[in-house]
């Protein structure tokens, strides 16, 4: 697009809503003499809404930028940003909107400004002060020479993580730059690692930077270190990029990457490896142009939409729980008591110990069974403390704060919150509950670690059934962020609050949700396995329905399985069958192959292990489904049970079907979780 | 046990440009305690050959002691400035000798083995400070006459001294004013100034980020003329005026002083040897004449006469203040050896950081000047005080001319 044409339909596509990035340029005299044009963006906010990049950002930093180049005293430009914030990256509502060519023209004008940094005629120095993300790293990576600041907390290129490509330039400049090697880590592997960003000292390691400097006086020694490299008295020495082997094994693993995270299926994924690839020919503007294609494509992409949606998910409704009642009415948690002391209600202590940092005490039928757990969580805390994860005093703490006993009467009597992890059986559950109810105030609240039974019945025979509440963690505990909290028909909202509360509290994803089998993502799996071990029971083989959902599952279902432990899956299934027997199938061969203690589907040479394809069903009349065909029944169960779960009031949106799915089942962002991949798929539409 | 007392050294000596304390001043959203972070740094760096485990004290200095120049400024400073752990800190208050102050205790503890090495300093950020905020003089004060209201306000401490020396007239001060700003404008011209500055990156909401290179207030080119026409707030018809003493402002200073052996072993440079120091009361209301008995007592102390020291640096809190210090003493309004670099008058006096400004250009004039052998600093004190340090110039060339 002429560069008229760019400016004027940036013009037409900005809004109002915009949170403008301004750009403050000033004659900054360095001590040799020279002046430095010295940009600093800053939106006028406080660094917890950081500086962004949107049509009129964009602009504006182009009119500084070009004042700059035209001022004849002025011999090198410098970008930096208000204090800790460089900048955010792009504002994604630019994105969202601004007609079909939106997206075109806001990658485009990026690069026309950003390119005016690097070729305006003049050196410049990006001064990464602080937080730099995508266009926010980008607009440095234009300048002649950087440095940062080596307690920055995030430098990074995430846009494939939310299915976009680093197009201001970073999927062009980074290999070129650092290599086609740690250009793949940077582009790929932390967007795919969960959004993984570097500190400050760590970009430099990996060469982004040319000077590290101390956040103390963090700009005055990079003003300082521009003039002796303005003075000559400082020649930057970059390692030189291997164009030949080194950036065909790069691409390799590139390659291996994005199959393995995302099975191909994420567009961005594919796009940022052919980008890494094709920057190798070092010519800026088919680099660039490359760029702008790719954002374009990317644009036009449904995974583009169900990234945004999916990220937005996760940063903004997973700190704000729909549905849960004001935090005012939570009461505060001082002591907590945990019926059983296995595996589970250790995993439990263990959290509760080091994230509240309240007595907990450990409860069994004996006390050997109890030491045993509180020995669990003192060996984990020297864990944590050999590796240097905490401090003595810390692990001391820690660990004064577990106490394991058979004594409930007067250990729980202070307690404020009692958990249960016993035995799964409803009549085991209720006693537990009426024996801890008899020592504890009538505030205590009540929770259950259950995976799918009911929370009402649970509390029906309780003096204060508004007390007891589902606080349903997932394997293993320390590791998954979803926390399902489940609220039975008298749970009063002081509980809720308060179980909310501790959720937070624990640093898990809250979701609320009302009682009901196996609640969301149990459920939802339930009916995912279930559907799959119908269609191997009916002849399809284990192979062929593995190969069927990449892109969809993190991992092939009978891996799963097979992680997770043939039989809990069974018994969820049992579980769910008993609920809903017409949809959820409990497999004959399943229950055979738990009945065999296999603990696996697979050998360890990774094929379907003989004694296991020995018990599978062997069906007179096989029915021999491909891929495609197992990945449409599925989804289709998966479509209908989801539209059951809204229907009955499950959770109070899709919204939050998809956050468990993406933080408790590990399902993707490029399919906005779940919905949004059926809705794809034209399975049914549920916003 | 038998106890030797010990050498003190002034090893380094920095400090920040100076600000004018108003809305628009350089400094007017940089944080106090940044300041005197910076210069810590500064001195650090600086001075490579100082492993930073091995500073045994941080002390500094702030008249208004809250903000961000309060909790225990010398201790989260240290720790801002990234020394160790190990290195502790405090904060001290003896209003525009606070730096003067932290160099002479922590220098006493020196001498006294308690400390090999410490650094002290000083911070006033009058803009986000003014002198007097949050005071809540005692009542007894007025009901009991123990203190002339006068003394709480500097200006007229000025006044006050004016009518002590009527022989100092509003064309002796101005006269004197207009040759600081002369003397400032030369330095920095010759560059002598510069070499001990700490750049410090200024923020602007409005202008971005900016570089604070050079001292704000200086008024270059200022003439008899201009002073002439300045207003006298503190008197109607009086002698004191804006041209003629130190304005509000924004700056900090800070030092690194040694045992001289240590110093020596360390490989560190030492440009002053302490020789004696004193702090004296006087009347409050006339608090500017508390340099004449500070440096009386001191030099009765050291062993000295006044004609024993060849470089002088007297802040200039007000002109007046230094005019009578001189003649008291009986040297020229211009006298070479005094203040050479100019003073408070054009650079600033960001109260409690001024001590060692005072020391750092005292440093640089013994190096300059090898036939010197003694020199001091001396300072009037808000409430009616004046300090006093000699010291020695170990470059001194006599003991062999």
């Amino acid at each position: 697009m002429a560069i008229e044409n760019l400016l004027a339909r940036a013009q037409e596509i900005s809004s109002d809503a915009e949170r403008v990035t301004q750009a403050h340029l000033r004659k900054v005299t360095l001590p040799g003499g020279a002046v430095l044009g010295l940009i600093t963006l800053d939106n006028g906010e406080d660094h917890t809404k950081p500086n962004t990049f949107g049509p009129r950002s964009l602009l504006a930093l182009d009119e500084a930028i070009d004042a700059a180049l035209a001022d004849d005293e002025i011999t090198a430009l410098g970008v930096t940003g208000k204090p800790f914030i460089l900048a955010a990256g792009a504002d994604l509502t630019s994105i969202a909107g601004g007609g079909a060519d939106g997206v075109r023209v806001v990658a485009e004008l990026g690069h026309h400004v950003f390119r005016k940094l690097g070729e305006g005629g003049k050196p410049s120095f990006g001064f990464i002060n602080g937080l730099a993300l995508g266009g926010g790293l980008e607009v440095a990576l234009h300048c002649t020479y950087r440095t940062v600041m080596d307690s920055a907390p995030a430098l990074g290129l995430p846009e494939v993580m939310l299915g976009l490509i680093p197009g201001w330039g970073g999927a062009f400049l980074v290999p070129n730059l650092v290599g086609p090697e740690a250009a793949t880590t940077l582009i790929l592997e932390n967007p795919l690692n969960n959004g993984k960003t570097l500190g400050g000292a760590a970009a430099y390691e990996l060469g982004l930077a040319d000077a590290v400097f101390s956040g103390a006086d963090f700009l005055e020694q990079s003003l300082l270190w521009a003039d002796a490299v303005l003075r000559g008295e400082l020649v930057v020495e970059r390692p030189e990029v291997d164009r030949g082997a080194a950036w065909d094994a790069a691409v390799e693993r590139a390659k291996g990457i994005a199959l393995a995270k995302t099975g191909g299926a994420s567009p961005a994924a594919l796009k940022a490896v052919e980008l890494i690839d094709a920057a190798r020919d070092g010519d800026r503007d088919a680099g660039f142009s490359r760029e702008d294609d790719a954002l374009e494509a990317m644009s036009r992409t449904p995974e583009l939409i169900a990234s945004l949606y999916a990220f937005d998910l996760v940063q903004k409704r997973a700190k704000r729980p729909a549905g849960a009642p004001d935090r005012s009415l939570a009461r505060p948690v001082t002591k907590v008591g945990i019926v059983g002391a296995g595996l589970m209600a250790s995993q439990l202590a263990l959290l509760f110990v080091r994230r509240l940092e309240v007595p907990v005490v450990l409860t069994d039928l004996d006390q050997e069974r109890a030491d045993k757990g509180v020995a669990y969580v003192h060996a984990e805390i020297d864990k944590l403390l050999a590796k240097g994860r905490i401090n003595q005093d810390k692990a001391n703490r820690h660990k004064a704060l577990v106490t394991g006993t058979t004594d409930k009467a007067t250990h729980f009597a202070d307690a404020d919150f009692v958990i249960e992890a016993v035995f799964e059986e409803m009549k085991i559950k209720k006693s537990v509950f009426a024996d801890v109810e008899k020592v504890v105030s009538p505030e205590c609240v009540l929770a259950t670690n259950t995976s799918s039974l009911s929370i009402t019945e649970m509390a029906a025979d309780l003096e204060h059934p508004e007390r007891v509440v589902g606080f349903h963690f997932f394997n293993p505990v320390a590791v998954m962020p979803l926390l399902e909290i489940v609220k039975g028909e008298r749970t009063d909202d002081a509980t809720l609050a308060t179980a909310f509360g501790t959720g937070k509290a624990l640093k898990k994803t809250t979701i609320l949700v009302n009682d009901s089998p196996s609640f969301i993502v149990n459920r939802l799996l339930g009916r995912f396995m279930g559907e799959v071990g119908r269609i191997v029971d009916e002849g399809t083989p284990v192979p062929v329905v593995d190969g069927a959902f990449a892109g969809v599952a993190p991992m092939p279902p009978f891996v799963l399985l097979s992680l997770v432990g043939p039989a809990i899956a069974l018994h969820n299934n049992e579980t769910l069958h008993g609920a809903f027997p017409d949809r959820f199938y409990v497999s004959p061969a399943l229950e055979r192959v738990v009945a065999a203690k296999k603990a696996s589907y697979y050998g360890p040479d990774g094929a379907i292990d003989p004694e296991v394809e020995e018990l599978l069903e062997k069906p007179s009349d096989p029915v021999v489904l491909d891929p495609q065909e197992v990945r449409t029944r599925v989804l289709t169960g998966l479509a209908d049970e989801t539209r059951r779960m809204l229907d009955e009031g499950v959770v109070v949106a899709a919204e939050d079907l998809d956050l468990a799915m993406i933080t408790g089942a590990g399902f993707s962002f490029w399919n906005g979780g779940l919905t949004m991949l059926l809705e794809r798929e034209g399975l049914g539409k549920f916003h | 046990m038998t106890r030797q007392l010990r050498e003190v050294v002034f090893v380094d000596g920095v400090r920040t440009p100076f600000g004018v304390g108003k809305a628009n001043g350089q400094y007017a959203e940089t944080r106090a305690d940044d300041l005197v972070i910076k210069c810590i740094r500064e001195l650090m760096r600086r001075n490579p050959s100082l492993p930073p485990e091995r500073v045994d004290e941080v002390a500094v200095a702030a008249t208004t002691q809250i903000g961000d120049q309060g909790l225990t400024i010398g201790r989260t400073a240290a720790l801002l400035s990234g020394l160790p752990q190990s290195v502790p800190g405090y904060a001290i208050d003896r209003m525009c000798a606070g730096a003067m102050t932290a160099v002479t205790t922590t220098a006493s503890g020196i001498a006294f083995g308690a400390y090999d090495v410490a650094i002290a300093g000083g911070v006033e950020h009058m803009g986000r400070h003014p002198m007097g905020e949050g005071v809540d003089p005692n009542p007894r004060i007025l009901s009991e006459r123990i203190v002339n209201p006068d003394a709480l306000v500097m200006g007229k401490t000025a006044e006050n001294l004016h009518d002590r020396y009527p022989t100092i007239t509003k064309e002796r001060v101005d006269a004197y004013a207009v040759r600081s700003q002369e003397k400032t404008a030369a330095a920095y011209e010759a560059g002598k100034i510069q070499p001990d500055l700490v750049p410090v990156a200024t923020k602007s909401a409005e202008l971005g980020w900016g570089l604070a290179t050079t001292d704000e207030p200086m008024r270059p080119g200022t003439t008899m003329e201009t002073l002439a026409s300045l207003k006298t707030p503190f008197r109607a018809h009086g002698k004191v005026t804006a041209g003629n003493a130190a304005g509000i402002n924004d700056g900090a200073t800070a030092a690194l002083l040694a045992d001289e052996e240590t110093a020596r072993e360390l490989g560190l440079p030492v440009k002053m040897r302490m020789v004696a120091y004193s702090f004296v009361g006087v009347e409050p209301e006339v608090m500017g004449a508390g340099p004449i008995p500070s440096t009386e007592k001191a030099l009765k102390q050291a062993g000295l006469t006044i004609d024993d020291i060849q470089a002088f640096e007297v802040n200039e809190a007000f002109a007046v203040q230094v005019l009578a210090f001189l003649e008291h003493f009986g040297i020229a309004d211009d006298d070479a050896r005094v203040n050479p670099y100019g003073g408070a008058i054009a650079m600033g006096h960001p109260l409690a950081s001024s001590g060692v400004r005072l020391m750092t250009q005292l440093a640089r004039a013994f190096e300059e000047r090898p036939e010197v052998r003694y020199g001091l600093t001396t300072m009037c004190i808000g409430i009616g005080m004046g300090g006093t340090v000699i010291w020695e110039n170990p470059d001194w060339n006599g003991a062999n001319a």
